[in-house]
């Protein structure tokens, strides 16, 4: 079957790359344009561990093939991060929370409590699990995970 | 877990995506969201010749009020049908049961049509179209024609839409507010779970309290979401209190077909799928009655 | 005992600490097996059995080698001839296991034979081209009836379907259960589920013809992985060098892999090529064989009217898939703990082990003490309420009291150091014992069930090789070490190197924090570093909740033994004994002249540079090693199969409080608490983190999860739709309170924490529904309690 070619805005940069219609975003962007930051856990849409950012929104990029994005906006856990590689408040969250322990879910993680604070700056711990409610950890219990949006929140308040 | 291969092609218009259905043979898929399509292709479980690419036909998204009708484009995402306020005021019942549709991530993607295409035996969305008596508008390159959601789900998984038909959209009738409440109960496993059954209900109360009209259904129990119309028929007129409630929902046995899967037996899913219709009517005459947000 | 972490004062453990490895985790930097990518590399996908037992009468491959892009298929049959059988715990010289099926394909999903091509993609296409002429043939599913005389065996070389049953006796268990007044009996069962990390297992082998040496990089969690690879290639073990600076994303005991990584292994050395194996998930749930402890309690205990347990009887048969790997060792380790927290003064264990035709076993989380203690559990509430005690107090009458310790047990393990009944009275303090009782009554009152569990459970750790005599007294080990090579450099940092992988434990932090306080050196300075393994030295590997432990006292030997050279130097230079001299953040000054001081940049610059400062027949730079026995280790067990297991023993009491849906059969928790005293805490962040995902893990195991086979023998939880994982919406917000009573055997007192949460937790939760059901008279004894489990015993009952 035929190869696509495939462009696309990845944390701000024009990316491209050739694939067949049947590799999926996620696959296309960890093997073609080398961003191995978003993860593979199931490959069939239950874990969120692939995570990105597709248009604004938190999509899962194993349940898209990378021809069908061909044209649009992703951002991935890479891109959370700024010009310098100056840490997010929520990364840094993250780190000074230990919302993590072996960071195979991470990048899912950040993608997704990332979307809900831009959606809802001050979401209650029951919105910050309705969150990431699709995205699966065998090794944090989630806890510190909220507690990690929810200094997130009160940093970027505090902020404003 | 890769997909066995395929052509792709992304179309502009339902006129395209009808034109590439008709020439791509009967193995040729219209993909829109994937939630559901893409795992059944990663395990192989599903494996089209061509996919048809929905996503940038413009005309098949939004959500609009047409007389007494709220009509729901098949690629509307259930992100936007669960904000909207016009869903909200016009089909509560609907925007309550969307929250209980997979995970904020699918949602983004997955659509309306989609799930009503998919016609799981569990899903929210077919169990709204069925509860309120949707019609669904489908075309291809030989008609446009117009299906009652009773007529559209034959069985677990299966429509009557045929393999050249694009889903066009959904039509709900809107009824009147006043004196009109939902409700919509359903167990799962997990939070954000298939059901293991469900149950939606809506109903208007006259004047003095009695039910005046009444649409209750079930899914997870039968192949299909089942419209309870002997309960139906039995609770119209009366006053819908807790034991009559109680009394209808417990004997519809010879009604349900519920299958067992690994994570629940037949018998468990039939004993449930009454509690659900139970705790769905009350809930409905509770917010017809104002007591209940 | 100290109610703080901080006694004495520490400059750095003990204390809040960023983990160093988060840093690369949430820039997306980590370094996951998948994300190495290498020219040339060829992709493995699996052929699978669909058979419960089948024989393979033969396999054609031509169609699949055809396929453009595809380079080879690997049968059983060639690796048969051309590698060794890979090793099993017990002595079982006719059950041999290669890693493809071999003759017979033994369980639904078993991999038969690998197919290598230049992508994942068409490695999957050119599986549904190899043909199988399979002849399917008998099969046994339950372990009772694959104990019967005429069940089909699994291995009929074996003659058996049992691969071990042996019962052992400490102390007079007759005696006491004839005198005791009360006794009672029961079965608990303990379904077949497992930790599932989230990433699969993932191995990537290349052989550089040029050295001559196998490069392995895989998601690992193991001991003795390198010399494995190399016994089972007959290579020699510094032919293979592991790379263990590979992030593992998750383990939790089961990434052992070695049949994946055997497979990878061959191919490459035959193919010339880098060759990969990336599990998917469909085969990782089957035939990746890393699935948990399927066990079948039968408990007796006597007691008298107060509630004082006498003695126990355990027995358990465990259903070990259809062969041996970790499985029956799994058995042996809960031996460690056999009486639980209580005084139980005698007490006997008869270990099953039997293969069925199902998927295989790995090691999980806890080694087979946390459905142990789910066991013991559920006995301690059987007696409270056939006497009518309240379950805390029984638990109080019978817990080991603070001035027992160290404690020894009927089987020969020495409890180190414990103060159980401070935790509980803090626990139940902290959580509102009463109050949540109240609170329980009222949701009662409102027409649902409610039920407030509690328990209270050991954690040994430190790990040990005991268990392995224990079950097969022809493996006579007992080395059971770590190690750290430090080196100080020229300049002054620090790098310290650990032998062996990680998966989210936080080693290398564990390293500088450590180090750091031994050399009162800031641990931003010292860097720990993975090495390879043909630079590393002896490790067993972060089981057996050990690492805080052993990699901890390595660390601080080899730190020690720096300083020890640092004031040797200074010594000399200053021409005093060692015994005037002050250390002091590695400066070194003279004790009363504090003019005279040597800085750390000084005695580093000597070290390195300066040769004729250094004194008689030193070595010149600045580097130490120190590789450690585990303490308490090193002795086989008594004929009797006494002898002590772990070192250090961790307790953690849980008090959860649940509402049930009496018609549908929900559990819903609305409030969780827990006690934890795992001795000194080296880093409170990690410690708390395990403990808060161990008891997800609990929760999961109690509520939610259990790989399901039809009576035909086919695996119906083969991916995440059917295996259900609990979300951040099924996991409640855990409340924990701390204690910190160290031990006497470890460098600062501290105990593992790898599994806590998940031992106590299953045990807690069982409790809270137990406790629910009890005004109904009714009671559940298995786990996992689902949603259609609860009901189906409700069902009718209530109006």
């Amino acid at each position: 079957m035929s190869e696509h070619k495939i462009t696309l805005t990845v944390n701000g940069r024009e990316m491209s790359g050739h694939a067949e219609a049947r590799l999926t975003l996620v696959d296309f962007l960890r093997d073609v344009l080398g961003q191995t930051g978003t993860h593979i856990g199931c490959e069939h849409g239950v874990c969120g561990a692939c995570s990105v950012v597709m248009d604004g929104k938190p999509v899962r990029s194993c349940l898209m093939f990378a021809v069908m994005a061909d044209g649009h906006d992703i951002m991935t856990v890479e891109g959370l991060e700024g010009p310098e590689g100056e840490l997010s408040p929520l990364q840094d969250a993250f780190w000074e929370n230990h919302a993590m322990q072996c960071g195979y879910c991470t990048p899912g993680m950040l993608i997704a409590t990332h979307t809900l604070l831009q959606e809802n700056p001050n979401p209650n711990e029951a919105e910050i699990r309705e969150a990431i409610g699709g995205n699966l950890c065998r090794c944090t219990g989630y806890q510190q995970i909220v507690e990690a949006v929810q200094m997130t929140a009160k940093k970027l308040r505090a902020a404003t | 877990m890769k997909a066995a291969s395929f052509d792709y092609v992304r179309v502009a218009s339902i006129e395209e995506a009808c034109q590439a259905l008709a020439d791509g043979g009967e193995d040729a898929r219209i993909i829109a969201g994937g939630q559901t399509m893409i795992p059944l292709m990663a395990m192989r479980l599903a494996r089209p010749s061509l996919l048809i690419d929905i996503n940038d036909v413009s005309e098949l998204a939004g959500i609009s009020v047409d007389g007494d009708h709220l009509v729901i484009r098949a690629g509307t995402r259930q992100y936007d049908t669960l904000a909207s306020e016009t869903v909200k005021s016009q089909l509560p019942l609907l925007a309550d049961a969307l929250s209980h549709v997979g995970h904020t991530q699918t949602r983004n993607r997955g659509t309306v049509g989609g799930s009503l295409v998919n016609a799981d035996p569990s899903a929210e969305i077919p169990l709204i179209a069925q509860t309120l008596d949707a019609t669904i508008v489908a075309q291809s390159t030989r008609s446009q024609r117009t299906i009652a959601a009773s007529d559209f789900f034959e069985s677990a998984m299966a429509t009557t839409l045929a393999p050249d038909e694009c889903l066009v959209e959904v039509r709900f009738p809107i009824w009147p507010s006043e004196n009109t409440g939902f409700g919509f109960h359903e167990v799962s496993i997990r939070d954000s779970d298939f059901a293991l059954a469900a149950a939606a209900a809506q109903t208007t109360l006259d004047g003095n309290g009695k039910c005046q009209k009444l649409a209750v259904a079930i899914c997870g129990a039968s192949p299909a979401a089942l419209r309870l119309t002997g309960v139906e028929g039995t609770l119209v007129g009366g006053d819908l209190n807790d034991d009559a409630i109680k009394t209808t929902c417990a004997n519809i046995d010879d009604l349900i077909d519920p299958q067992s899967d690994v994570h629940a037996d037949a018998a468990y899913r039939g004993r449930v799928a009454k509690v659900m219709a139970r705790r769905a009517i009350s809930d409905a005459r509770d917010r017809a009655n104002g007591i209940l947000a | 005992m100290p109610d703080t972490n901080a006694s004495p004062e520490y400059r750095y453990i003990t204390k809040k600490r960023r983990v160093t490895e988060d840093r690369r985790f949430i820039t997306g930097r980590g370094n996951f097996a998948a994300d190495y990518n290498m020219p040339g590399m060829l992709h493995v996908a699996m052929v699978t059995s669909p058979y419960t037992c089948a024989e393979i009468k033969g396999i054609n491959a031509e169609a699949a080698l055809a396929l453009p892009g595809v380079r080879y298929v690997l049968t059983g049959a060639e690796l048969f001839e051309n590698i060794n059988p890979l090793l099993s715990g017990l002595d079982l010289p006719k059950v041999k296991r290669i890693p493809l099926a071999h003759e017979r394909a033994r369980y639904a999903g078993e991999w038969v034979a690998a197919v290598v091509a230049e992508t994942r993609h068409i490695a999957e296409d050119a599986v549904e081209l190899v043909e199988v002429d399979y002849n399917p043939i008998e099969f046994v599913i339950d372990p009772e009836e694959a104990m019967l005389p005429d069940a089909p065996l699994v291995h009929p070389q074996h003659g058996s379907n049992i691969l071990c049953d042996k019962t052992w006796v400490w102390g007079d268990v007759d005696d006491d259960f004839e005198s005791a007044p009360h006794s009672l009996a029961f079965r608990a069962r303990w379904s077949r589920c497992s930790t599932v990390p989230i990433e699969t297992f993932v191995v990537t082998a290349k052989w550089d013809e040029g050295k001559e040496v196998l490069d392995v990089w895989a998601s690992i969690q193991m001991p003795k992985y390198p010399e494995q690879i190399a016994r089972a290639l007959s290579l020699p073990v510094n032919a293979i060098n592991v790379h263990f600076d590979v992030d593992v994303g998750g383990s939790y005991g089961l990434k052992r892999g070695i049949r994946q990584t055997v497979i990878v292994s061959y191919l490459t050395r035959k193919l010339r090529a880098p060759v990969r194996f990336n599990e998917d998930r469909l085969e990782n749930m089957s035939g990746g064989e890393m699935h948990g402890p399927d066990r079948i309690f039968d408990m007796e205990v006597a007691f008298d009217d107060d509630g004082i347990m006498h003695s126990l009887k355990i027995k358990a048969t465990d259903d070990a898939g259809c062969y041996p790997g970790r499985a029956p060792l799994q058995l042996g380790k809960p031996v460690s703990a056999i009486v639980g927290p209580y005084r139980i003064k005698s007490a006997s264990y008869t270990a099953i082990s039997v293969t069925t035709n199902k998927t295989s076993q790995e090691a999980v989380r806890g080694f087979g003490q946390a459905p142990t203690n789910f066991a013991i559990e559920v006995m301690v509430d059987k007696v409270a309420r056939k006497l009518g005690i309240d379950r805390d107090e029984v638990r109080r009458r019978n817990l080991i009291r603070a001035d027992e310790f160290p404690y020894r047990i009927p089987s020969g393990s020495e409890y180190d150091s414990g103060d159980y009944h401070t935790v509980l009275d803090k626990l139940q303090e902290s959580a509102g014992w009463q109050e949540l009782l109240a609170k329980r009554d009222a949701i009662r009152a409102e027409g649902k069930l409610a039920g407030l569990g509690i328990s209270t459970c050991l954690e040994p750790s430190g790990g040990n090789s005991s268990f392995e005599p224990f079950f097969n007294p022809k493996n006579d080990t007992t080395t059971w070490m770590e190690s750290c090579l430090i080196k100080v450099d020229m300049l002054g940092s620090i790098t310290a190197l650990m032998g062996t992988s990680t998966s989210g434990q936080g080693h290398e932090t564990l390293l500088s924090a450590v180090i750091g306080e031994v050399l009162e050196r800031d641990p931003d300075t010292i860097r720990g570093v993975h090495a390879e393994s043909l630079g590393a030295l002896p490790s067993n590997s972060p089981v057996g909740s050990r690492m805080a432990i052993m990699l901890g006292g390595a660390a601080a030997g080899a730190a020690e033994k720096i300083k020890k050279q640092l004031l040797e130097i200074a010594a000399h230079n200053f021409q005093l004994p060692v015994d005037r001299l002050i250390y002091d953040g590695g400066d070194i000054s003279v004790d009363g002249d504090p003019d005279k001081v040597m800085s750390w940049n000084l005695l580093i610059d000597i070290a390195h540079r300066q040769y004729h400062k250094m004194p008689l027949g030193s070595e010149p730079g600045l580097q130490a090693q120190h590789t450690w026995e585990v303490p308490t280790g090193g002795a086989l067990p008594a004929e009797d199969g006494t002898v002590q297991m772990y070192p250090c023993y961790a307790f953690e009491a849980h008090i959860p409080l649940i509402s049930i849906d009496p018609e549908t059969g929900q559990v819903e928790i609305l409030d969780y608490h827990m006690g934890h005293d795992c001795g000194t805490v080296l880093n409170p962040d990690i410690v708390r983190g395990m403990t808060f995902g161990g008891i997800a893990h609990g929760i999961g195991a109690a509520l939610y999860e259990k790989f399901e086979y039809d009576e035909g023998g086919q695996h119906l939880s083969g991916s995440f739709m059917d295996y259900l994982l609990p979300s951040s919406h099924e996991i409640p917000h855990v409340e924990m309170i701390k204690h910190y009573t160290p031990s006497p055997l470890t460098t600062f007192g501290q105990k593992g924490s790898g599994e806590s949460g998940y031992l106590g937790a299953p045990a807690a939760i069982a409790s809270a529904v137990n406790d629910a059901l009890a005004p109904l008279g009714k009671s559940i004894e298995t786990l996992p309690m689902r949603v259609r489990d609860i009901e189906a015993l409700l069902n009718g009952q209530i109006e």
